[in-house]
């Protein structure tokens, strides 16, 4: 009855797409879940630097308080230098989450565009493009992540290019596929015949109904982009030791693993919830943004 | 008397094919098709699929670069025209309404895009009056504007796909099957509504259809593919009662006659032999595989492609056997 009751009210809502989305986003209980979890994540991070001072907090040594167990003023202890592992977990996150976020945009933005000018175009033009992207796929994403940051540097820009570039490919052949299937349907050739142009017909038309499996492994992506930059870091040739990183966090506390698990759980565990969270989410969405699914 | 609007002159559509050996080939998909189209008038294709019907309607809306011939649109030569212009005046319905309308877009958008391609209506609220009158016109509620394509029925959707053909008011459109995807019922509702419009607009059709029985009712004139090529073409009258190339007296006697006891006296002409295939056709009628009148042709049929030609005022075939 109460799931009747539901049906309706989401029946009225559909004029409005967002809402239908929303709606529909809502109906899923891990979707639901997952965005709880990330909100929870991406709101500690943001809202950090209201309540405690970066520098004190997360760089200042306070050797007599070294390698306290959890407790409840050091809720997930601290390190070897005494500092709060709770603090650094939070402002570590600013740099994982975003410097993933804006690697997994590049990847998107750019193989956006070779996988839509390759589906779009085809013959020659998609030849090319996708022997690159193999060619480029064929690279062990690690290897040339570890390559690019070795030889640029490990500023914040290079480990955005770093990153992201090895996932270029992925998205090139996503767009790709589906640009080619989308290109051929009655409803892309009934837009040129009735004259739409060539920009709002690739963006309105086909890549509005690719959007979908890109969203979805978009998603996957930024999780996967917050383990290359936490690898990276974890190998010491990301954002380097003071700057509290995850990879960085989890590679420092190794050395204290037996005695002190907590310093490799903490950071541990916040990759692997901002990963599953994300995950949760992409599959989610993936449902909510397809509104045949909805019959 | 009316005026040609559309003329097509010896169209060709090859489509390259690779086989798995490597070699390459050409799909005929219409292969020297000559027609002309009267202004106000409705001209029926038919054939059977693969025939080349659907090639041929979006080869003349020049949806596919065509391989060679020519096509005019009252008297010019829009071959390798820029369509911008003549977009508005050649439209086109398709098949199945569920495809044709792009899912992430309300209807109301899928109407107003023609409107604004062609910036026909500046202000928006006259845009937004314009659509509400367009989907009266095709007999749909005005406050199902915000909808989305997948809540409506099949015929509703196909009222959308024609609401937005008529936003630009073409004089010339291609129906592409425009009712083969719908429930029979249905079916003469959106023939009547097409029917309508042409009397009140003088609109020019060019209906495809596999169903000779649905395409007699509404045509002036029709055309018979098979293959790629228009094997009989005649007024629609004239073709029912007499048809002559033998691929037409077999679609003809396929019809269903919807009396039982009519039915028992019916005979039907079964058609056998393979169809040939459209990659490289070797030269001859095409129709050779499988006509029973072959052996009467002497074996000329196997080598020479037989042409359209005029036999009686207005009725054209391709068969040496009707031309003699």
């Amino acid at each position: 009855m109460l799931l009747f009751k539901k049906r309706n009210q989401r029946d009225q809502q559909k004029n409005l797409r967002l809402q239908s989305v929303i709606s529909r986003f809502m109906g899923n209980p891990l979707a639901v879940l997952g965005l709880i979890l990330f909100s929870v994540i991406l709101l500690a991070t943001l809202s950090v630097g209201f309540f405690l001072d970066y520098e004190q907090s997360a760089l200042a040594f306070n050797i007599p308080q070294r390698l306290v167990p959890p407790n409840g003023t050091n809720w997930f202890g601290t390190d070897e230098m005494g500092r709060d592992e709770f603090a650094r977990i939070l402002f570590g996150a600013r740099y994982t989450l975003s410097v993933g976020f804006v690697s997994t945009l590049f990847a998107v933005i750019v193989g956006g565009i070779f996988g839509a000018v390759s589906g779009y175009f085809g013959g020659i033009t998609d030849n090319i493009i996708m022997r690159i992207m193999e060619i480029m796929m064929c690279l062990p994403s690690m290897i040339l992540a570890i390559a690019i940051v070795v030889a640029l540097g490990g500023s914040i820009l290079n480990m955005v290019v770093a990153v992201g570039i090895s996932n270029v490919p992925k998205f090139a052949r996503i767009v790709r596929s589906s640009v080619m299937g989308v290109r051929n349907t009655e409803y892309v050739q009934a837009a040129q015949i009735i004259g739409t142009p060539f920009i709002p017909l690739l963006f309105r038309h086909i890549l509005r109904n690719c959007m979908g499996p890109v969203i979805v492994q978009a998603t996957l992506i930024f999780a996967m982009s917050i383990l290359s930059i936490s690898s990276l870091s974890f190998l010491g040739l990301g954002i380097q030791a003071p700057t509290p990183e995850w990879g960085n966090m989890l590679s420092d506390g190794k050395d204290y693993m037996r005695g002190n698990a907590y310093l490799v759980l903490a950071p541990g565990l916040a990759i692997f919830f901002s990963i599953f969270s994300l995950n949760l989410i992409g599959d989610g969405l993936r449902d909510a943004l397809d509104p045949r699914m909805d019959i | 008397m009316s005026e040609t609007i559309v003329e097509v002159k010896d169209l060709c559509q090859f489509f390259p094919v690779r086989s798995s050996i490597g070699k390459k080939g050409y799909i005929h998909a219409v292969d020297h098709v000559s027609l002309k189209l009267m202004s106000g008038e409705t001209f029926g294709l038919v054939g059977e699929s693969g025939c080349g019907k659907s090639t041929l309607g979006r080869t003349i809306l020049r949806l596919y670069r065509p391989t060679s011939g020519k096509i005019f649109y009252n008297g010019n030569d829009i071959t390798n025209a820029n369509m911008k212009t003549y977009r508005r005046k050649m439209q086109m319905i398709f098949q199945d309404p569920s495809a044709s309308l792009n899912p992430r877009m309300t209807i109301g958008q899928i109407i107003e895009e023609p409107l604004k391609n062609y910036h026909l209506f500046s202000e928006p609220m006259k845009r937004k009056e314009r659509v509400f009158e367009l989907l009266n016109q095709v007999g749909l509620n005005k406050d199902q504007i915000d909808r989305y394509p997948h809540e409506f029925s099949g015929g509703q959707q196909q009222r959308v796909g024609i609401a937005r053909t008529l936003a630009v008011e073409p004089e010339f459109i291609v129906c592409d099957e425009p009712i083969s995807a719908l429930d029979v019922s249905i079916q003469s509702q959106i023939i009547n509504m097409l029917e309508e419009m042409q009397e009140k607009r003088n609109l020019t059709y060019l209906f495809i259809a596999h169903d000779i029985s649905v395409v007699r009712h509404i045509s002036h004139y029709i055309g018979v593919m098979f293959l790629g090529q228009i094997v009989e073409m005649a007024k629609s009258n004239e073709l029912v009662k007499n048809p002559l190339h033998p691929y037409t007296q077999i679609l003809m006697s396929s019809v269903p006659i919807p009396d039982p006891d009519l039915a028992k006296n019916k005979k039907r002409i079964i058609l056998d032999g393979e169809l040939p295939s459209p990659i490289d056709p070797s030269p001859g009628c095409r129709f050779v595989t499988r006509c029973p009148y072959v052996k009467e042709c002497n074996g000329r049929c196997k080598e020479e492609t037989p042409e359209l030609r005029e036999i009686t005022s207005g009725h054209f075939v391709a068969c040496f056997k009707c031309q003699e």
